[in-house]
């Protein structure tokens, strides 16, 4: 479409895409609306509202708590949500009576679990009474409170005056399903320490509680292992600047600790480790050209003791490292190429009887490393290839499902055959396209595939991937969120919650406290934000 | 032994002065560069060509730790190279702007045009008429550019050798301008009565050109380059159809049903006040029947026939929309496009003056803009520039680009990967 205009030499007509299809979701939002994300299960409120001064307010420990001070995570706590609802200390000058006192914490388990680590059982329900003068947060433990204290700093909002609010509201709420997770990718581009924990603290806001560390991969090595150096040293894109330290990975646990997010490291093998063989001679397979080699690698060499000794110790290390009580092993895309190529693994096929199903070598491979991961006392997570090539796996073993192809196919069977599972076919982030994609994830319906309630019980969550073939610290927090915030409504919320026009104005407001709070996400569409992100 | 360190002298000559003026259509951005052991000379017809040579030293700097003998004689191929930004979407802070200018620079771009005002918000504080942005700015104290705000990027554009296009867009994408200024807009119909939702800009009566002549009397003012981009696309009709006084307007004029011909009497009541409004003691050539166009759609080759055949200047930005994302490797895309391979005479194809880069605003604001602009923009900025028998090989593009991303990085812009791999300095913010 062109305009023509025979005038004077200085007009420029130009044509422009107008976002039509979207026109209906762009409704005028009340200011005072509230923009809760991911809605709770349970939420009843009043027009009674409440002044909340931050002179006078207080978040405490209840006095029937079997928490205290000496709990650091909620001590910690505290003091965030106190920041997020009341902003800079430049903001905090206005001076005007508080109608609510305090925001009381009750834990009410007798262990609130303050010094330990969330888990795939953890209880995470709460239930928050906002009334004055003092609001109430019930939970059985500290985690529980983490996501009730979320809740409570959405609900304070600002009036005409500037001054803040919060109405007198019911929540009783926990999450639809246990695991609720985030992926990125620290290998395909290193990912510096700062953009990992301000993405932990994104997913916070967000009640998501698994980050699934992909922390190495073909293209680099950045994990320094203690028991062998040579694996950063040689493998990282830099074995100074590009590493993660002992010290920056316990950095990570702990903050994610803090806000109740279970890390999940993932040494994917056999495939997916070219890095890997920069360190530990004979690790990979050589590919062969013909009778001789032909300098390149492959996958794990599934043949040799000498991998299995190096699985044993890389993984006993691994065990002590991530506290947490899974590790991913990865275990998709294996090329069998090259094995195929070697004279070595050739003659080993026919000693095995595997004929020319290489799957069944790949099989060998995972067997075993299940077993030595297992002697670990640690519970394993694999990628979907695993399950489907027919290996033996721990009945506590959670297969990710990850392949667009079948997937409910695949979900169907995984179930059916007693495993738990978690869903990511759908939640590709990194696959990125012009418009309102995070609408087509929130619509995903995880327990949409034929099977019995038992099989559906099996489906423990999900996960949002950021793979990192083009993401990097310079666009990595626009791209996740609050594109990402629609798989956690989807994994927290109840199933009937569903409707996209009301997502969109919570989501869009859910956005603008993300930036408010530092979290660069990018907008949904036209429009804006009182405080515009500031940071360049 | 240590001895001292030899100075490393770059001395620049200009032969015509113009450092207190502004760059324009005609302006000569050529420059001869060479670089020996110990000195480089670098030799312009402007300081605008002294700017692109000092970008390309700045280049060979980084990439030659040694120096070696270099001699650079360069200029572009197209006089345009624009980039388009829009903060009627969405509002862009003044640093996004002032950093994407440096950013435009270090990739020889020279023209910014400046989508200021649309539908959505006019954040354009206007001296004329401040109800204008009062009213229909996002917010009127926070979501606005104060006129020391233009200012601001006007002479920092300048320092660069860009220029400023604004872009006042009308008769549609105005919904925002009615609310500062009521009368302005088409009050759309139901039946007899008015509906109390507007439409494009009212062509029917006085006011509205009074108006326009103040407005672009203020804008000629403001903005020092001779060009202003008036818009004049994707007017909705239905509102002008509904309209009862419209209607009869049309009658009147004889346009009987076609409302295009209601669009362009619009359009050239509107520029010929712009002419009137434009002070001539600065250009001494102006061909009444000259156009320049941009547009939009998939078979621009043909366009790029047609208008250069009825004599046309044109502009290219259609295949340049780089707002719109996809998975991969995109830039490829801005790569291979060739601006003058259309079917045409050598002289239609020299009416091809250059082309622009759109970042349109409805998903993007300051979180996201600059790994969205960068390094993709870099891929028709070496289009518009450069030779394109060299450069049609985007493989062997790659590994320079990547290089460059890096040095973008280096100089504080945020740029995204192209793909997988590092650079020695990560970005360190978020």
């Amino acid at each position: 479409m062109y305009c023509l205009l025979k005038c004077a030499p200085l007009i420029l007509a130009v044509a422009v895409c107008h976002g039509w299809l979207f026109g209906d979701f762009v409704r005028k939002q009340e200011l005072n609306e509230i923009s809760l994300w991911p809605i709770p299960q349970k939420f009843q409120s009043s027009a009674v509202a409440f002044k909340l001064s931050p002179a006078s307010f207080q978040i405490v420990h209840a006095k029937q708590s079997s928490a205290g001070p000496s709990c650091s995570i909620l001590e910690n706590a505290f003091r965030r949500y106190f920041e997020y609802v009341f902003g800079d200390l430049k903001s905090r000058k206005k001076v005007y009576d508080s109608d609510l006192v305090e925001l009381q914490v009750w834990i009410t388990s007798a262990d609130p679990e303050c010094d330990g680590y969330p888990s795939l059982q953890t209880d995470e329900s709460y239930e928050l009474s906002v009334d004055e003068p003092s609001a109430v947060l019930k939970a059985a433990n500290a985690w529980g409170a983490l996501r009730g204290l979320e809740t409570f700093s959405q609900l304070v909002y600002e009036d005409d005056y500037g001054a803040n609010n919060i109405n007198k509201t019911e929540i009783s709420d926990f999450p639809r399903f246990a695991h609720r997770g985030i992926l990125l990718d620290s290998s395909r581009h290193f990912l510096p320490l700062k953009v990992i924990l301000a993405n932990l603290e994104a997913m916070a806001m967000n009640k998501f509680n698994v980050f699934h560390w992909h922390i190495v991969d073909d293209q680099s090595f950045p994990y320094m292992s203690r028991t062998f150096p040579d694996l950063s040293q040689k493998g990282a894109y830099h074995p100074f600047t590009h590493v993660y330290t002992p010290s920056d990975v316990k950095m990570v646990i702990e903050f994610a600790r803090m806000r109740g997010i279970r890390v999940i490291p993932e040494f994917d093998t056999p495939g997916h480790t070219r890095s890997w063989g920069n360190g530990i001679k004979d690790l990979l397979t050589p590919c062969y050209s013909g009778s001789s080699p032909s300098g390149t690698f492959g996958p794990v060499n599934p043949i040799l003791n000498s991998s299995y000794d190096f699985m044993t110790e890389f993984f006993k290390e691994i065990s002590t490292v991530f506290p947490d009580a899974y590790i991913h092993l990865g275990g998709d895309e294996v090329d069998f190429s090259c094995w195929k190529s070697n004279p070595d693994i050739q003659k080993f096929m026919v000693q095995q009887g595997f004929g020319t199903d290489y799957s069944k070598l790949e099989s060998f491979y995972v067997q075993r490393l299940l077993d030595i991961v297992a002697a670990t006392k640690k519970g394993y997570m694999v990628w979907q290839e695993v399950f489907d090539n027919g290996v033996k796996l721990k009945d506590d073993t959670v297969v990710e499902v990850w392949m667009g192809n079948k997937m409910e196919e695949e979900l169907q069977n995984v179930t059916g055959a007693g495993f738990t599972t978690i869903l990511s076919a759908p939640w590709y982030l990194d696959y990125i396209s012009y418009g309102q994609d995070w609408q087509r994830y929130y619509k995903v319906e995880p327990l949409n595939f034929p099977g019995t309630d038992a099989q559906k019980k099996l489906v423990i969550g999900g996960e949002a991937c950021l793979w990192g073939e083009y993401v990097d610290a310079t666009n990595l927090t626009p791209r996740l969120w609050p594109r990402a915030s629609a798989v956690a409504e989807r994994l927290w919320s109840d199933k009937s919650v569903t409707d996209v026009g009301n997502a969109y104005n919570r989501l869009a407001q859910h956005r603008c406290r993300m930036v408010k709070r530092g979290i660069p996400a990018e907008p949904l569409f036209v429009g804006h934000c009182r405080q515009e992100y500031m940071g360049l | 032994m240590w001895s001292e360190p030899q100075p490393f002298v770059v001395s620049v000559s200009v032969k015509t002065r113009g450092c207190d003026g502004y760059p324009d259509e005609d302006s000569d951005e050529s420059y001869n560069l060479s670089v020996s052991e110990g000195q480089a000379v670098l030799r312009s017809v402007t300081v605008w060509g002294a700017l692109r040579g000092l970008e390309s030293f700045s280049q060979l700097v980084y990439q030659d730790d040694y120096g070696s003998v270099s001699i650079i004689v360069d200029f572009p191929r197209f006089a345009f190279r624009g980039l388009l930004l829009d903060t009627s979407r969405h509002y862009l802070p003044l640093h996004a702007i002032l950093k994407t200018l440096d950013a435009m620079a270090y990739s020889k771009f020279n023209v910014f045009h400046w989508h200021i005002v649309d539908d959505p918000s006019f954040p354009y504080q206007s001296r004329t008429f401040p109800d204008l942005s009062n009213k229909g700015a996002f917010h009127p104290f926070t979501h606005v550019y104060t006129q020391s705000d233009v200012m601001r990027v006007i002479e920092h554009a300048r320092m660069r050798g860009i220029r400023v296009i604004p872009e006042f867009d009308s008769p549609g994408h105005t919904q925002s301008w009615g609310k500062g200024q009521p009368n302005l807009l088409t009050p759309c119909y139901k039946g007899d009565v008015p509906s109390g939702s507007f439409g494009p800009v009212d062509p029917t009566v006085d006011t509205t050109y009074k108006f326009m002549e103040s407005l672009l009397k203020e804008v000629k003012f403001v903005f020092p380059d001779s060009y202003v981009h008036l818009g004049g696309d994707e007017v909705s009709f239905a509102c002008w159809q509904s309209n009862p006084n419209v209607r009869t307007f049309m009658e009147k004029m004889g346009f009987g049903k076609d409302f295009t011909k209601l669009e362009s009497f619009y359009m050239e009541r509107t520029s010929i006040v712009w002419q009137d409004v434009f002070d001539y003691h600065e250009r001494v050539r102006l061909l009444p029947d000259t156009v320049l166009e941009i547009w939009k759609g998939e078979t621009y080759q043909a366009e790029l026939s047609r208008m250069t055949k009825a004599g046309h200047r044109v502009l290219l930005s259609a295949p340049w929309y780089i707002n719109h994302i996809s998975y991969g490797q995109d830039w490829r895309n801005s790569y291979a496009v060739q601006p003058q391979n259309f079917s045409g005479t050598e002289e239609q194809k020299k009416l091809v003056i250059g082309g622009e880069v759109a970042m349109w605003g409805e998903y993007v604001d300051a979180t996201n803009l600059n790994p969205r602009l960068w390094p993709r923009a870099c891929a028709a900025a070496e289009r518009l520039w450069s030779d394109e028998e060299k450069t049609l090989n985007a493989d062997l593009a790659f590994p320079r680009l990547e290089k460059f991303r890096c040095e973008l990085l280096r100089r504080g812009i945020q740029a995204e990967p192209l793909f997988v791999g590092h650079c020695k300095h990560e970005y360190d913010g978020l």
